[in-house]
């Protein structure tokens, strides 16, 4: 029985799917001025971590870093419809890699668990 | 069992431990977070002895070519000398100023000699210091030599305390004191046949220059495009050199552009190159330029790990400098 990270792919698909995942949240006008004037080598790595975390992979999630590292974005107005537009994002980056459906739907559920942490309550 | 050295003290590794462990273990302070190999905290350079490769998988290939890995998945299978990538682990010659020529309005071009051997690659930088402490960087405008020639591109800015000794008070003949080199933006062999994208304003056609010149001279096939960028004409330094050079290299393409009045350059570089998927693309000088075409080259389908950068940033640090 395979992971959820091991069908994905592995670390090589994060790789993959950093690229194309972060260059569609840029290309999203619902939510890309949250990303105006970011390091854009600090954000990949952040998100090459997110990306292992919802796969399933080896991580160091904490709920407490998420919560700190998202509260600027809270205050500028970052809400549940930006979150959905990230996880939209995402689930169009897998399917254009050609995950599975089922698949899909996992990965957005353990995104879904980061959710409050992210938006701050 | 492997030996690492860090700060000239010596620690033991166990079978099967990482770099990071090991260090950890006997009392080092390193920062680190994921231990997974992913996060990047953990960051060390190896200035002797080869990581295994597995812990240099992730990073760019230019931070590999210094020996830069990742110490939370190195089990190391040599002895290392590490150090961490803030430390002065980087190296000092003294050059003396050979030659030293306005090539523009504020632009002068200096060429130096270093005296002892100095491992670089055209496009990193290196940090002058005044015998007064003050220091700046600088980027390097020419390859490795047999001459051991060094070539800067300095703006000379109005009260701008190093620019000003370097480029007016400096006498030639005089040793300066040369720390480096450092900094990503370079070229790596391996893939001749890849396109390059090289954007740059002001000096940053130093760094770029050297990049171009390394690429030619290790052979580098595939499409070389430069776009210099200056507010004014008077500003697009070694014109003729380049536009000679690409008469030489058909494969070189270099477009001036003047942004008062016509296109900015990466504006004019994008509007060429609509699709940058494939490119290497390399981005130096004004820092909103740096980052907005960091941005732009990577929506129109550059890989990330494609971009190289170095933004000039005019603040008096440690490492930033006069240089934009």
């Amino acid at each position: 029985m395979s992971t959820l990270f091991e069908r994905i792919g592995g670390e090589a698909a994060v790789n993959v799917a950093v690229d194309k995942f972060y260059r569609r949240v840029l290309a999203d006008d619902r939510i890309n001025t949250f990303f105006d004037g970011v390091d854009m080598d600090k954000q990949a790595a952040k998100q090459k971590a997110f990306l292992t975390m919802v796969f399933g992979g080896p991580h160091h999630y904490t709920g407490l870093d998420m919560r700190q590292g998202h509260r600027h974005l809270v205050a500028r107005g970052l809400n549940d419809s930006h979150f959905d537009a990230v996880v939209e994002n995402l689930g169009a980056t897998l399917k254009e890699l050609g995950v599975s459906d089922a698949d899909i739907a996992e990965v957005a559920a353990l995104a879904e668990t980061t959710r409050n942490d992210v938006l701050d309550r | 069992m492997p030996t690492l050295t860090l700060n000239e003290q010596r620690y033991s590794t166990e079978a099967g431990e990482t770099v990071l462990a090991a260090l950890l273990r006997q009392g080092e302070e390193i920062p680190h977070s994921c231990r997974s190999g992913v996060c990047r905290s953990c960051l060390l350079r190896a200035t002797q002895g080869t990581p295994p490769a597995l812990s240099q998988k992730a990073i760019k290939d230019t931070l590999r070519a210094q020996g830069y890995f990742l110490s939370c998945v190195a089990v190391p299978d040599e002895d290392l000398t590490v150090a961490l990538p803030s430390a002065d682990a980087v190296g000092h010659t003294r050059a003396i100023l050979e030659q030293r020529e306005q090539v523009a309005p504020a632009i002068y071009r200096l060429l130096l000699r270093h005296e002892e051997p100095f491992a670089f690659h055209a496009g990193q930088f290196v940090t002058l210091r005044r015998p007064d402490g003050l220091r700046r960087a600088y980027s390097l405008a020419v390859p490795p030599n047999p001459q051991r020639q060094l070539e800067l591109h300095v703006r000379h800015i109005p009260g701008g305390a190093l620019s000003t000794w370097l480029c007016r008070e400096l006498a030639l003949g005089t040793p300066v004191d040369l720390f480096g080199p450092e900094g990503s933006c370079f070229y790596v062999p391996g893939e001749p046949e890849r396109p390059l994208l090289l954007i740059g304003t002001g000096t940053g056609l130093a760094p770029l220059w050297g990049i171009v010149q390394e690429a030619l001279e290790q052979g580098h096939t595939g499409p070389l495009r430069l776009y210099h960028g200056s507010r004014h004409a008077d500003g697009l330094y070694r014109q003729a050199e380049l536009r000679a050079l690409a008469a030489a290299h058909p494969n070189l393409h270099y477009t001036p552009c003047t942004s008062a009045t016509g296109l900015r350059a990466d504006a004019a570089a994008f509007a060429d190159l609509p699709d940058t998927s494939g490119y290497r693309v390399y981005l130096c000088g004004h820092p909103e330029m740096v980052k907005s075409a960091q941005r732009k080259a990577f929506l129109l389908g550059a890989s990330l790990a494609d971009l190289y950068t170095d933004p000039f940033v005019r603040a008096a640090t440690s490492v930033a400098a006069d240089r934009a």
